[in-house]
């Protein structure tokens, strides 16, 4: 099995094994073990649930550090509209992107046009399509992988679009590249991200050889230096011209803002890994053939609710609805030249979507069916309140465990009761 | 291979139960994907399996299913009590429905239920008594292999 890269690392000397993160894990990817926190690789879905519970800051998203995103000859921002939201709504947006040149970076790229045409290509692509039902929005990579791995029969209903931020990375490097006469491999494309599970699809895409964006720095990171710079701005020094990346037309920061565009009549709009869980259940079912298109997010509410913001969700979706009044929802996008290049695949997937299953309990089926009954046999033994002192989340994790050899019966504290007393 | 190498289990479903509906055919699903079938045949196991305890959440007063998966079949049973189907020929045409209005409304009584099983299973048998109650058995062969 290869090794799968995740953005999450657990700094052992700062883990005091207190298992918030591995009550939290919506996969069971953690387990306790020498008071120490550790992820099973292929359960891990990247969703960053258990960097924000970690009470010790023992769990941290390797997103670059801003320095070291800076080391281009041309560095270009592609900031996730999320963080607009982050600043109040009276602060003029387009000193945010004012601010992000003075804090280093040449020029600033604005993703709503990526975002307006991507939905124009994800209607066009539901128009002629005739398969099975419903498609599943590409955009969030924890959602991605949580399907390859738990659901791989659904994989192939994942929408095969590009998503909006390496459409608008590619566009724009090609377009520099051009303008400036200077390689692309000089310019470096830095995404400024609301959670860790996008460095996933930058370091390891898992439709395409390579992202086209080079580098991820999270909002939390850049938010330090970049509200310095955004407060030393005068209103009568904003540009107002000259900021090539903002018009917030469509931003896809909140939950429901894709399938409002994509403008499918039956359409799901869900976020949360659990209630995710339960629509693709549904899915699975064929409950749900009647609807034609699911955006499913991992964290609540959306990109807004992603782990490395530095402001709360509700406060960021009322700031959020602001500038959407404000800056307007105005769609700008040829829509003929977007089908036109649609028709030609300038949105497709380099490589289709493959599904990443879980190893089954064993690769003999006869064999995978003894094990499932002892797995059951040794759950009904246990005591079934989930204590988590064995070092898994759940006693049926913990049965699991034993039968794929990976933990022992004797690490369950009340057997041990049971026999002393 | 051997065949005798059996994984059982037993469920209750009950009829109007539509807060649970549909959990039974989720665990059994997660069931076979996690013993590893492959993933094609657990497919059409989950959507007989939905389609049936529908029936019975719909139709029934309450029910039994009971799944017995070896490495080279599964086979799923719905053994329910309640109003029966007076002609199971008629039932088992496509678009043959007794929901009421309200039902469709909801979304169900398309007249796909049983002819989708039938669909997706290898083998399929159905006996019913008015006033008694259906059962129904449907098998999908496995090949033996991990999924």
């Amino acid at each position: 099995m290869d090794r799968y890269y995740h953005p999450i690392e657990i700094r052992p000397e700062l883990c005091n094994g207190r298992m918030k993160c591995m009550r939290i894990c919506p996969t069971r990817a953690i387990r306790v073990k020498q008071g120490k926190a550790q992820i099973i690789d292929e359960l891990c879905v990247d969703c960053g649930a258990c960097i924000t519970v970690c009470p010790s800051g023992a769990i941290v998203p390797l997103t670059d550090p801003f320095a070291s995103s800076l080391n281009f000859k041309y560095k270009v921002a592609l900031p996730s509209p999320v963080l607009f939201s982050q600043f109040r709504p009276e602060a003029d947006p387009r000193k945010v992107v004012q601010g992000l040149k003075k804090i280093g970076f040449d020029y600033v790229c604005d993703v709503s046009d990526a975002c307006e045409e991507v939905s124009i290509a994800v209607e066009e692509y539901l128009s002629s399509y005739r398969g099975r039902l419903p498609l599943i929005s590409q955009l969030c990579p924890a959602v991605v992988r949580l399907i390859q791995v738990k659901y791989p029969d659904l994989t192939e209903l994942v929408a095969p679009i590009e998503v909006p931020r390496e459409i608008a990375a590619r566009d724009v490097k090609q377009k520099l590249s051009r303008e400036l006469g200077v390689g692309l491999e000089d310019i470096g494309v830095i995404y400024i991200t609301t959670c860790a599970s996008k460095m996933v699809s930058i370091k390891q895409p898992a439709e395409k050889e390579s992202s086209w964006i080079d580098g991820a720095v999270s909002i939390a990171d850049v938010f330090g230096p970049l509200f310095a710079a955004v407060s030393d701005i005068k209103d009568e020094d904003v540009d107002v011209d000259g900021s090539e990346g903002f018009r917030f037309s469509a931003g896809w920061s909140m939950l429901g803002e894709m399938t409002r565009l994509v403008g499918s009549e039956h359409s799901i709009s869900v976020s949360g890994l659990s209630d995710v869980t339960q629509i693709l259940d549904d899915i699975e079912n064929s409950r749900l053939r009647d609807v034609e298109f699911v955006e499913a997010m991992s964290c609540l509410g959306g990109c807004i609710g992603g782990a490395l913001v530095v402001e709360n969700m509700y406060v960021a979706r009322s700031s959020t609805n602001s500038l959407l009044r404000k800056y307007g929802s105005k769609f700008t996008a040829d829509r003929d030249k977007v089908v036109e290049k649609f028709r030609k695949g300038h949105y497709s997937l380099e490589r289709e979507l493959a599904p990443r299953p879980l190893r089954p309990l064993d690769p003999d089926l006869a064999k995978a069916i003894e094990k499932k009954k002892q797995k059951d046999t040794i759950y009904t033994s246990l005591p079934r309140i989930d204590c988590g002192c064995c070092g898994a989340p759940t006693c049926l994790a913990f049965a699991e465990d034993i039968v794929r050899g990976t933990a022992k019966l004797e690490d369950c504290i009340y057997r041990e009761e049971k026999q002393n007393g | 291979m051997s065949d005798d190498v059996l994984f059982f289990k037993e469920f209750s479903i009950m009829g109007k139960d539509f807060s649970n509906a549909g959990s039974v055919s989720t665990e059994i699903k997660s069931i076979l994907k996690e013993i590893g079938f492959d993933r094609l045949i657990v497919r059409r196991a989950a959507i007989a399996s939905y389609e049936a305890e529908m029936n019975v959440v719909m139709y029934a007063k309450r029910a039994v299913a009971r799944l017995s998966a070896t490495p080279t079949s599964i086979k799923i049973e719905f053994q329910d009590e309640g109003q029966g189907i007076a002609d199971v020929d008629l039932a088992l045409e496509e678009g043959y429905s007794t929901a009421t209005p309200e039902m469709r409304e909801m979304g169900f009584g398309a007249g796909m239920g049983l002819p989708n099983i039938r669909h997706n299973a290898d083998e399929f048998d159905i006996s019913s008594e008015v006033d008694k109650g259906t059962h129904l058995i449907f098998t999908i062969h496995a090949d033996g292999n991990n999924g």
